[in-house]
């Protein structure tokens, strides 16, 4: 049982880590690649939280897909950094601020005030066979199946808000219609007019 | 044993340092999408944490819906970046308001 603790401790202490370098990074590259540190530290503690299949997923979709977006987009873009940090320097202490009276005040309810009474110590034994995956297929899949044809619909939505938005019309370029080009017929293009020849003088 | 006041405090520390994070990043909208996605995890440790103490499975179902939600912003919020790049050369936040109309 200390070894979980030892683990869960080394592991929190990474991801804090990360994520202050999350922050602080001085180039948006630095900041990509931490968080993907951080999410699969964070994966990590959810495996031991016996949350296996959302561990799994925050590495498959956070590392695999969103991440990589993000990271396309840093090094897509060609950004004047120095230009975005003017003038940011002088903020650290409102940030700090704000950061450690949060931090004050979640410690307050979580340690002070033991959330209102509720003595949560040790988790409760996972019953024998238990499975992660399939309690939440499970639940999913009957309680949450319309939620879950709603999250679907969202998902779609977005990922045609995406395309729509960053779908670029140039104008100036005259491309090859195959459309068009098909469709025309002959008597579009050429016609024939009747006239008297000419005479000769 | 993990205890539930552990993994509180370390959601805790997280969400403190995204919010840090958007004071000293304010000018950098990748940045603050970051943050923004570092706030989402923290919150998503508190529903595992008080799924597996509580031994309720709702918790995970709605982190599942988080992660999905989360998702589709990230794909808006970077369509959007984009398209600001586009127009103005720039990633501050102070140009965004000339993309309306």
């Amino acid at each position: 049982m200390m070894f979980e603790t030892i683990l869960f401790f080394a592991f929190s202490a990474v991801l804090v880590g990360a994520a202050l370098g999350v922050v602080l990074a001085r180039n948006p590259v630095y900041s990509a690649l931490l968080l993907v540190v951080c999410f699969f530290n964070s994966a990590v503690i959810w495996l031991m939280l016996d949350a296996e299949f959302l561990g799994i997923v925050l590495v498959l979709v956070y590392v695999g897909a969103v991440m990589v977006l993000f990271l396309f987009v840093v090094m897509m873009l060609d950004v004047n950094l120095e230009e975005l940090r003017k003038g940011l320097a002088g903020y650290w202490p409102i940030a700090a601020a704000v950061a450690g009276l949060m931090v004050f005040a979640i410690l307050n309810v979580v340690i002070t005030k033991r959330l209102g009474g509720i003595a949560l110590h040790a988790a409760p034994p996972l019953p024998p066979g238990y499975s992660n995956t399939q309690a939440l297929g499970e639940a999913l899949f009957t309680r949450y199946a319309y939620p879950a044809q709603l999250a679907a619909v969202i998902l779609l939505v977005a990922s045609i808000a995406a395309i729509v938005l960053t779908l670029r019309h140039r104008t100036g370029v005259k491309p090859q219609n195959v459309g068009e080009q098909v469709r025309v017929s002959a008597k579009d293009r050429v016609r024939l007019v009747k006239m008297p020849s000419e005479k000769r003088p | 044993m993990i205890t539930l006041t552990e993994v509180l405090t370390l959601s805790g520390l997280l969400f403190s340092i995204a919010v840090a994070g958007v004071f000293l990043n304010r000018k950098n909208v990748i940045l603050l999408l970051m943050c923004i996605e570092l706030m989402l995890l923290a919150v998503n440790f508190n529903f595992v944490a008080f799924s597996r103490f509580l031994g309720d499975i709702n918790g995970q179902i709605f982190v599942f819906f988080i992660l999905t939600v989360a998702a589709a912003e990230a794909a808006i919020g970077l369509a959007i970046l984009v398209v600001l790049f586009r127009e103005r050369r720039s990633i501050d936040v102070e140009d965004l308001d000339s993309l309306q109309g």
